[in-house]
């Protein structure tokens, strides 16, 4: 088990290096000069060759690569263009605030699609299970956008039940610890403002949620019917054990095991997707400070953005191969 | 009765996620101070005295815009939204009075001009102190001129440039001050190198506000991220697209303001998004209303429209590298093909009027005596025919249309295909492209791909030198000059007037160069348009400025 985990983390390492890479040449390769978009129509040539030089873009993109990577090494994240802060503090917020989003939102999808699913497969052909699956392709084809302006036309603005925009209430403003509202709130004891919290995550994080939770539920429902069907069940069944142990019990732990793969994909795709649900509720996350990078052609934060991305997503792709070897006994990592 | 299984996995995912958090390269010791409350002396969360006008109004005021500010050091930014919110925290020597881009006193009370325009000389307002406790002296406004015009400067931190004061003193190498002496401990003497007509008008811009000495020297390069200045807000705290927090300046030294205890400017990024939270009363005042929200927007008693004066432009631009538009008959003909108030009406919700001159109706010097190329389309077949196209051109044009919504320019796309149904008519075949921002820019500076392009231009410093000069002078090649016109009559007359200190010998000047420049056809001038916002009905005391930038000083709440 620890040679494997060294293995895989050992790994690690060439896959994102192959990520700058990738990312570095791919962001080069797009038109578009920072100096220009960054400075914009406002700034005389001059400064804005000043710039070009000082960011080294006159030179040969490999050697801009390699400098990078030197700088990196050191433990060096860079410095941001536009804003001229260092990406390591500058990031740290918004990697928060989407981690908060994105725990939410797997916590709503997981919770509702492993059930409907279970459901779904317990009841197969029932109303039910023909109403979930219909929710669930819905759901999957749904325009993120779409939906979140409709979250806030109907629960904001008609029933006034919850907030439409941003992460707290500003007039009455949560004391930050670690940017994770939730967390802080609980630190602090500020019970109300926990309350108000919960309230600005629940929109977004259903808009954002949706997509895997459709996913998860049909993921479920496959591999729970497979499951069902199983000898082992059949003989749990033959016991006259009740219906509702041998489902929760006996045949959930095997059938969650692909789905924990899917939960675990999907966690990572919300990291580094969640530009449009950011955006509509100006929601301050990774995926809109890479988005913004883009547009403003802020090549070392986009660049570094990336890279912790990909990076918790790798980890997250590990901790799920860990907790597989955890639920089930039949796979060891000798 | 047990759930357990998703309960577990459900605790296990938030648990790798929590740690993956940990794991992401980054202590998290010190998450919390991405905008800590460094020098904040003066602010207090003391009750201040609320507006003479009600018992019990409320004193916060959160405004919804598009985007964050870049940085918070007003010299080393470019942008609106940055320059927007420098400008509660700085006052410049002088200001534009509201609503106008007229010039008056601010940290400076009065001044004298030498009859050469070489030397002005600035009497400043006593007893003014930073945000903290400093002085404003002479030696304030030195310090800071220096800092923005020595290319060597120890104040002049890692990636800052100070674009805004190369752009209107002139860059290194060319500048137009000489030097700042501080004469005593209130009087500051500014020495040309040659006159500059426009010199008040860039003295009262935002960009050039004056900063703490002492808060610059303490923070260094933190100082973009937590400014000091005099102005009548005191920053607060930062959190990058999220909101920035700005309480009274207690001891602001214009008496009686600001009126509001707190402001709280929040990044809201999508239009409608921004609507909904201002209709819910999450946020008491918004930037940007889009013209499909003007008319719920009126039929709201608890909201109110606001408008700030019209002072850009929108324009179609004929690249001259490009045949056949270096002909000026073909430029005519296109003019004369282009139906403005219906795109008005279309797309603008009539907020917007039809320009005709490359600078708004609202700026000095503007002629109105010159008449538009109206739309005709037999004129404009019978200057295509002269032109010795007497069938309509015979390759497609390319035409770049915006692919970004600018206050300008709301949709410039759904414009272009308008424009394109009209020259269909007279034989024009037009393809619309709309690369991506930073393409499109980069595009349209080197001329290469597009036949005519559409840009906009917001003035900066209230001075028709900022549109003509600027936007139409063969010095700005390359640069903002996209259509490559060039014309040395033009420029003579242009650079004349950038030395003419008399006032009414300019209005001459830049009334001709608007005749000239109409007759040449260089740009198709589309319109001016009247940026919208939107706030609570019982909002007072806002006056929205042309430049984009006001003090939110006199807000109050009935």
């Amino acid at each position: 088990m620890n040679s494997y985990l060294i293995k895989r983390v050992m790994v690690l390492f060439p896959v994102l290096i192959g990520m700058t890479l990738i990312v570095f040449s791919i962001i080069h390769a797009i038109p578009g000069d920072p100096a220009e978009t960054i400075l914009g129509q406002k700034a005389t040539e001059q400064s804005k060759q000043a710039l070009r030089n000082q960011l080294g873009l006159d030179k040969p993109w490999l050697q801009q690569y390699f400098n990078y990577m030197g700088h990196l090494v050191q433990g060096d994240l860079g410095t941001s263009i536009r804003t001229k802060t260092p990406i390591a503090k500058e990031i740290v917020p918004y990697l928060a605030a989407t981690l908060e989003l994105t725990a939410a939102s797997m916590l709503f999808a997981t919770f509702v699609g492993v059930n409907a699913g279970i459901l779904s497969a317990w009841r197969q052909n029932s109303w039910f299970d023909y109403t979930a699956m219909i929710i669930a392709l819905i759901g999957v084809s749904m325009p993120i956008f779409w939906l979140g302006l409709m979250e806030q036309l109907l629960f904001a603005l008609k029933l006034h039940w919850l907030p439409s925009i941003g992460r707290m209430d500003q007039r009455n403003p949560v004391e930050t610890i670690t940017n994770l509202y939730v967390l802080d709130t609980i630190l602090a004891g500020r019970w109300d403002q926990l309350w108000t919290v919960i309230k600005h995550l629940i929109l977004p994080s259903i808009a954002l949620g949706t997509i895997p939770m459709a996913i998860i539920a049909r993921m479920t429902r496959s591999s729970m019917l497979e499951v069902m069907n199983s000898d082992y069940i059949r003989t749990a069944k033959a016991k006259g054990m009740s219906q509702f142990l041998v489902v929760y019990k006996h045949a959930l732990k095997n059938a969650l095991i692909p789905v924990l793969t899917v939960i675990g994909l999907q966690t990572g795709a919300l990291l580094g997707g969640a530009v449009l649900t950011e955006t509509i509720f100006a929601w301050p996350g990774v995926g809109r400070y890479i988005f913004e990078a883009i547009s403003s052609r802020d090549y070392p934060v986009i660049q570094t953005g990336i890279l912790i991305i990909a990076f918790i997503f790798v980890v997250i792709n590990l901790l799920v191969d860990l907790l597989y070897a955890a639920i089930d006994p039949r796979i060891n990592y000798k | 009765m047990k759930k357990w299984g998703n309960l577990a996995l459900v605790l296990m995912l938030g648990a790798g996620l929590a740690l993956s958090g940990c794991g992401g390269g980054n202590n998290t010791g010190s998450a919390g101070k991405t905008g800590n409350t460094g020098g904040n002396t003066a602010a207090t969360n003391a009750p201040a005295s609320l507006p003479e006008t009600s018992g019990t109004a409320q004193d916060t005021l959160i405004l919804g815009r598009g985007g964050d500010s870049a940085s918070l050091d007003p010299a080393i930014v470019t942008d609106g939204e940055s320059l927007k919110i420098a400008h509660q925290v700085f006052d410049s020597l002088l200001e534009y009075k509201p609503g106008t881009s007229e010039v008056q006193a601010s940290l400076a009370d009065s001044w004298e001009v030498t009859p050469d325009g070489l030397s002005y000389t600035f009497k400043l307002h006593p007893g003014v102190k930073f945000h903290d406790g400093t002085d404003f002296n002479a030696e304030a406004v030195v310090f800071n001129f220096q800092r923005w015009s020595d290319p060597a400067s120890e104040y002049k931190f890692e990636g800052d440039s100070f674009d805004y004061y190369d752009s209107m003193f002139g860059p290194d190498g060319s500048r137009v001050i000489k030097e700042v002496k501080a004469v005593d401990e209130s009087t500051v003497q500014f020495v040309l190198n040659q006159p500059q007509a426009p010199f008040l008008q860039n003295i009262a811009m935002t960009t050039f506000g004056i900063a703490s000495p002492a808060g610059i020297k303490e923070k260094k390069e933190n100082f973009k991220n937590e400014p000091v200045g005099t102005g009548p807000f005191v920053f607060k705290e930062w959190k990058r697209n999220d909101s920035i927090t700005l309480d009274k300046n207690t001891a602001y030294w214009k008496e009686g303001l600001p009126k509001l205890n707190k402001v709280i400017v929040r990044s809201i990024p999508d239009n409608s998004a921004r609507f909904t939270a201002l209709q819910n009363g999450e946020i008491d005042l918004m930037e940007d209303l889009s013209p499909d929200d003007l008319s719920t927007l009126e039929n709201s008693s608890a909201l109110t429209k606001i408008e700030r004066p019209p002072f850009n432009v929108a324009y179609l631009g004929f690249n001259f590298k490009k045949k056949p538009f270096d002909n000026v008959k073909v430029r005519q003909a296109l003019s004369h093909a282009v139906n403005k108030q219906e795109i008005i009406d279309a797309f603008f919700a009539g907020q917007a009027q039809a320009a005709v001159n490359p600078m708004p109706p609202s700026l000095w010097g503007y002629n109105d005596s010159v008449k538009d190329y109206e739309y005709d389309l037999d004129k404009a077949k019978a200057l295509l025919a002269e032109a010795g196209y007497p069938d309509g051109l015979p390759d497609p044009v390319t035409l770049y249309a915006m692919p970004v919504s600018r206050p300008y320019m709301p949709d410039g796309k759904k414009v272009a295909e308008a424009i394109q149904a009209e020259w269909e008519k007279i034989g024009v075949k037009t393809v619309i492209e709309s690369p991506e921002w930073a393409t499109y820019l980069d595009d349209t500076k080197t001329g290469e791909k597009d036949d005519i392009f559409m840009l906009g231009w917001t003035g900066d410093n209230g001075d028709p030198d900022n549109f003509l000069y600027t936007l139409l002078d063969k010095d700005a090649i390359p640069g903002n000059n996209r259509a490559f016109y060039v014309n040395e009559e033009l420029h003579t007359l242009l650079t004349g007037a950038q030395k003419e200190i008399d006032q009414g010998k300019r209005i001459e000047l830049y009334k001709q160069a608007q005749e000239m420049i109409k007759a040449d056809a260089p740009w198709i001038p589309l319109v001016h348009t009247t940026p919208l916002l939107a706030g609570k009905a019982n909002l007072k005391g806002f006056v929205p400025g042309p430049t984009g930038t006001e003090y939110y000083s006199e807000i109050y709440f009935e």
